[in-house]
């Protein structure tokens, strides 16, 4: 098991590895540079910033300065916001964005999980096109729409929370974020929990604890379930992914300073070092949440364990 | 649920067919997408305005039959009605020439890896894996803001490069499989060349579940591509596409809430739709529930 995850570890370094190369790749190949917008600006003073940051050197050179500092942990400095590393603008924006993120896989565990099991127990048909016409519309409703359409119900009409903006110990400026990026997620939890929650009862040693005469409570939570949530778990790491990117809608909606609009900005305005950093911050943090979820399914599941 | 007719005689298409005719849901799904696809086409033509001229007496006009302006018109005083129609078309085109795109290239990727095996298979599906593990909608955003903004080319390059993944995966387990079947083993007996062998036997065999496959990602690009053009980064003002109809209607949600309700109504019923007919189609092809 310890071998198997350090394995896995390496692997993880090996790919981020690829990632940031692919990346910086694109990145520096891509036309336009980050002083393109000053339009004042002469050529001696462009070539002394560029001097400055280090952007005149072979582009070989530039990358393998690189790959050292990330190396010490140095992200670099931002090209356009000037006097703050890029250290300091992640960690700035990353407590909202992280907070948003953990709230919304929580809410959609506790909703989706428990909703999705009880339509699997609940066996009239009318329930099931319910839940099926329910779940699909949280999965097809994307965070673009979900989130104007609450902040105009619940902000503007019933005026019960706030539009948009964020202030540090105000939580009701993240109720409305959090529901908007939980609601996909809830959705898919519970499709996904009910389908593999019906496959479970299905099989026979199901029947079988039925037919020893266990009440239907005992075998739903000591017998069907545990068998039945492990696809579940192993849809937590793609959730994560999911949050991630849709955090960066659900932001820019709700005007939160997390960390998206650096991504986006960062990639208009050329600001190598910044978009690098994101890159390899949510690059590192989809691997980890996929080698976490790999784990603990082999530890739970007996058969991977073998 | 009684067995159609069409099982009896007729190939497995056509038994599937039968039984996607015979779900209420999916039937729906079917008549409201070829509804809006006729709206989208069509209907421009009924309303006297383009989807990029001004009516500079009717600004911020709320829907109603005034000046033919179904949908209301927005600050500038474009008709929505025809800016959504020509949004839809665009949305579907770009969402569809994607996904064919990303089809071709994981049906391509995933069906020589299967066949290869080996050594090539082991390479190409590594590519495969370190590709996965990146968040994918960061690619897509970095590609579309660092080359021409708004260039349909580089959006269609941007989905389409990043959605054939998981096609490649799913053709090449498939393939796999039926490697090792006897009416392959046969064909390779029989002299037959590997190209041969792959547009022959394997690729009619993994029809099916990249037809299915097919259904999960039109529905994923148009989400993608309104989720780019909402961050700015897809289609640009003055081209309409869903995306930025409702980036327009999300900033002015307060005094025209119509701006924000008609393209994001159109928008979920759209893609809801194209869910219920994969999942209907899923069923039609999979017949084990039966």
């Amino acid at each position: 098991m310890l071998r198997y995850a350090l394995r896995r570890l390496a692997g993880i370094l090996l790919t981020l590895f690829v990632i940031v190369s692919i990346s910086f790749a694109i990145i520096r190949l891509a036309p336009g540079g980050p002083f393109d917008q000053e339009q004042t600006l002469s050529a001696p003073v462009r070539a002394n910033l560029e001097r400055v940051y280090g952007l005149d050197r072979p582009l070989p050179v530039q990358y393998l300065h690189y790959l050292a500092g990330l190396a010490r942990g140095d992200f670099g400095v931002s090209l356009r916001q000037r006097d703050f590393s890029v250290r300091e603008l992640i960690g700035q924006g990353l407590p909202v964005s992280a907070t948003l993120g953990l709230a919304a896989i929580v809410l959609a565990v506790l909703v989706g999980i428990p909703c999705g099991i009880a339509s699997a127990l609940w066996r009239s048909r009318g329930a099931a096109l319910a839940v099926a016409t329910l779940t699909a519309l949280g999965i097809a409703l994307p965070s673009f729409v979900v989130g104007p359409l609450l902040a105009l119900v619940f902000a503007l009409h019933l005026h019960w929370l706030p539009v948009a903006g964020f202030a540090a110990d105000a939580p009701r400026y993240l109720v409305l974020p959090v529901v908007t990026l939980a609601v996909p997620v809830a959705a898919y939890l519970a499709r996904l929990t009910r389908a593999s929650l019906l496959e479970v009862l299905r099989t026979p040693f199901v029947r079988s604890a039925r037919a020893r005469g266990l009440g239907s409570a005992r075998v739903l939570w000591r017998h069907a379930l545990p068998p039945a949530l492990l696809p579940v778990l192993s849809y937590l790491g793609p959730a994560v992914a999911f949050v991630v990117t849709g955090s960066l809608v659900v932001e820019s909606v709700f005007g939160l300073p997390g960390t998206g609009r650096f991504l986006v900005q960062g990639a208009i305005d050329r600001d190598y070092p910044l978009v690098m950093g994101m890159v390899v911050v949510y690059g590192a943090l989809t691997l980890l949440v996929n080698l976490i979820t790999d784990l603990a399914y082999g530890w739970l599941d007996p058969v991977a364990r073998q | 649920m009684k067995v159609p007719e069409a099982h009896a005689h007729g190939g497995v298409w056509r038994a599937a067919g039968a039984r996607l005719l015979g779900d209420p849901l999916s039937v729906t799904a079917l008549a409201v997408l070829a509804l809006i696809a006729v709206m989208s086409l069509a209907a421009p033509f009924f309303s006297p305005w383009a989807y990029d001229s001004l009516d500079w007496r009717h600004l911020g006009q709320p829907p109603g039959l005034a000046a033919s302006h179904w949908f209301g018109t927005d600050r500038l005083g474009r008709d929505l009605f025809v800016r959504i129609c020509y949004g839809l078309r665009l949305s579907l085109l770009i969402s569809l020439l994607a996904s064919a795109v990303s089809l071709v290239i994981g049906l391509a990727w995933g069906a020589v890896a299967g066949l290869a095996g080996g050594r090539l298979d082991g390479w190409m599906m590594r590519c495969v894996d370190v590709l996965y593990s990146l968040p994918y909608l960061f690619v897509v955003i970095i590609l579309t803001s660092l080359f021409r903004r708004g260039s349909i080319a580089v959006l269609l390059v941007a989905l389409g490069a990043v959605g054939w993944l998981t096609t490649a995966r799913i053709v090449r387990a498939q393939t796999l499989s039926l490697r090792r079947r006897e009416f392959i083993e046969a064909a390779r007996a029989g002299g037959l060349s590997g190209a041969a062998i792959l547009t022959r036997h394997v690729l009619p065999n993994v029809a099916g579940p990249v037809l299915v496959y097919a259904t999960l990602i039109v529905p994923q690009m148009i989400l993608f591509e309104s989720f780019l053009s909402f961050l700015g980064l897809g289609v640009q003002e003055p081209q309409a596409s869903l995306g930025n109809l409702i980036f327009g209607g999300a900033q002015e949600m307060e005094s025209a809430p119509w701006m924000l309700l008609a393209p994001a109504s159109l928008l979920v019923v759209l893609l809801l739709s194209l869910n219920l007919l994969g999942d209907g189609l899923r069923d039609a092809l999979d017949p084990r529930d039966y």
